[in-house]
């Protein structure tokens, strides 16, 4: 099956700094494909060639089948964009701002009408939809740029940080719409920081970092692969010696979590049998004791980790 | 997308002319420029001097359509672009020259409809207008020409200040004025420079409908109004297409 997108040995640079360094990717179509990484990694740079805003200085990158590049006007009317950077016009009213949208991707005027009153009731922004944007707080901002990006209904939906400053509720209003227009069919490239919105959203993830990619797999296999990331995490009735509990047997690390001591290994359960060895010959009582899979954060700490290493 | 791509992006040109005259029409820039500026130069020409009523219009609908038509154009692009709303615009499906021929359209159609009030107080004021109908399309193809003019001048430097492109539009454009027999009517070598500015075409125009008499021919004003234009355009849409991604980076 064809991808939804498709980037071959895509790179830029800005002078002497490398911000996309020869990556490649497949996007399937229908999934929401998550793209990781650090500030400055090259995620919004890749995105902006990606929605054909600056041009790639090797490399190609296809939408549909359509070289971003060579059929630039057929890429960019089936793809839409949630920029980083809020850009609602602010001196239009939102519902200028939509009927503008769907006019420069020649939507019908009727058509435009209804989806956009759809929209703005979906995201509850319909009673004020003959406001000026100017008067919007960063939420209402960041609904409305989402409800302009739906207007087109567009096959695939670029989204650089959508959530990034906002309030708990508007943040779940967009991933919820971003879940509802993925089941509706829209592939979906999110760029985050957030690792468990990450977690939530995405059917894969590609970590990228300095330019290059760490890793893409779907977010329970990268953690699985992630060896040394498992922990045992205890707390005991009296303080303990994070040095000495790090001297147990395939024990990697023993780090102090609040009250709690958590220990990184490949082998839990013998760490567990140590652990209550250690507490009988110390008369300590286990108050809890779990055992914790590696999170997305941690995979992504030390594939960066790695990556900085290479 | 349905039919032809060219009309299909021509409409999209409109669409943005449309948000460029809501937006940017009571910006400051575009009234101190457009319509105090014109207003104040036609006043310092006109006052304490014995000039009949016919000069003074051409003075007045010459430089009000100059001034107007290139007042919007200039600001657009580098508001656009600190306000990032010029990246959304470029993510869209609409081509450089569509993107670029809208701004032009905004600032005609702004610099077209200021135009009316002169004409309509020249008309008060007894001004015979003997060729209304060459009067009507001159002034159409030069608010065009300028407007074309001013989405020139926002192309170079690609600066995100737009203040720094009013400042260097202003530079080009009292010259311009100057030059161009606005007021005061220009003989020997002067008629030589007088003919680099599309101004001195327009002015000639409108002496010949009102007063009969002009330097050039209809034909040759008509003429080099259109070449005018097709430069101004052709260099604006290729300077910002070179630009355009230092604006966005």
């Amino acid at each position: 099956m064809e991808p939804a997108i498709e980037v071959k040995d895509l790179t830029k640079n800005y002078g002497e700094i490398t911000a996309v360094d020869h990556i490649d990717f497949r996007v399937r179509k229908r999934e929401i494909f998550g793209f990781l990484g650090p500030n400055g990694a090259g995620k919004t740079t890749t995105i902006r060639i990606l929605t054909g805003v600056i041009k790639p200085d090797s490399g190609t990158a296809a939408i549909m089948g359509y070289n971003i590049l060579k059929e630039p006007l057929k890429a960019k009317q089936i793809i839409s964009v949630v920029p980083e950077m809020a850009n609602a016009y602010i001196d239009l009213t939102a519902w200028q701002n939509l009927m503008l949208i769907g006019e420069l991707y020649g939507v019908l005027k009727e058509e435009r009408q209804e989806r956009a009153g759809h929209l703005l009731k979906e995201i509850g922004l319909y009673e004020r939809r003959n406001q000026l944007a100017r008067g919007f707080s960063k939420g209402m901002k960041q609904k409305l740029i989402l409800c302009m990006a739906l207007l087109t209904e567009p096959q695939v939906l670029f989204l650089d940080e959508p959530t990034s400053g906002l309030d708990v509720e508007s943040a779940r209003l967009i991933r919820d719409t971003i879940r509802q227009y993925n089941k509706d069919g829209t592939t979906i490239f999110l760029s985050t920081h957030n690792m468990e919105e990450a977690n939530q959203l995405c059917d894969r993830i590609a970590i990228i970092n300095h330019g290059k990619i760490a890793a893409i797999d779907n977010p329970e296999k990268l953690r699985m692969k992630s060896s040394g990331l498992k922990s045992v995490e205890a707390s005991f009735n009296k303080p303990v010696s994070t040095n000495e509990l790090s001297k147990i047997p395939n024990v990697l690390e023993a780090k102090k979590k609040g009250d709690k001591i958590r220990l990184y290994t490949d082998e839990p359960h013998g760490v567990i049998n140590a652990l209550m060895d250690y507490a009988r010959s110390k008369g300590l009582t286990i108050i809890s004791l779990n055992t914790l899979a590696p999170t997305l954060e941690d995979v992504f700490i030390k594939l960066i980790k790695e990556h900085k290493g290479d | 997308m349905s039919g032809s791509p060219f009309l299909e992006q021509l409409k999209r040109a409109f669409a943005i002319a449309k948000k460029d005259l809501r937006i940017y029409y009571k910006r400051g820039p575009v009234v101190i420029f457009g319509l105090i500026t014109p207003l104040f130069l036609f006043l310092a020409f006109s006052i304490g001097r014995n000039m009949p009523i016919e000069s003074l219009f051409t003075g007045l609908l010459g430089m009000t359509i100059f001034f107007s038509s290139m007042s919007i154009g200039p600001a657009i692009v580098p508001f656009e672009a600190r306000s990032r709303t010029l990246e959304r615009l470029v993510s869209t499906p609409v081509s450089v020259w569509a993107l670029f021929i809208g701004d032009v359209i905004a600032s005609f159609l702004y610099g077209l409809l200021i135009s009316v009030v002169p004409i309509v107080i020249g008309l008060v004021f007894g001004v015979n207008i003997v060729s209304p109908l060459i009067l009507c399309l001159g002034t159409i193809l030069a608010a065009f020409c300028f407007a074309s003019f001013g989405i020139l001048l926002s192309a170079y430097p690609p600066t995100d200040i737009p203040s720094t492109v009013m400042m260097i539009s202003t530079l080009v454009k009292f010259p311009l004025v100057f030059i161009s027999g606005v007021f005061i009517p220009i003989s020997g070598w002067g008629r030589i420079i007088a003919s680099f500015s599309p101004l001195t075409y327009f002015t000639d125009l409108v002496n010949h409908c009102t007063q009969g008499n002009s330097y050039y021919s209809v034909f040759v004003d008509f003429a080099a109004l259109i070449g005018f234009t097709l430069l101004f355009l052709v260099a604006a849409i290729k300077i910002h297409e070179k630009t355009l991604p230092e604006r966005l980076s």
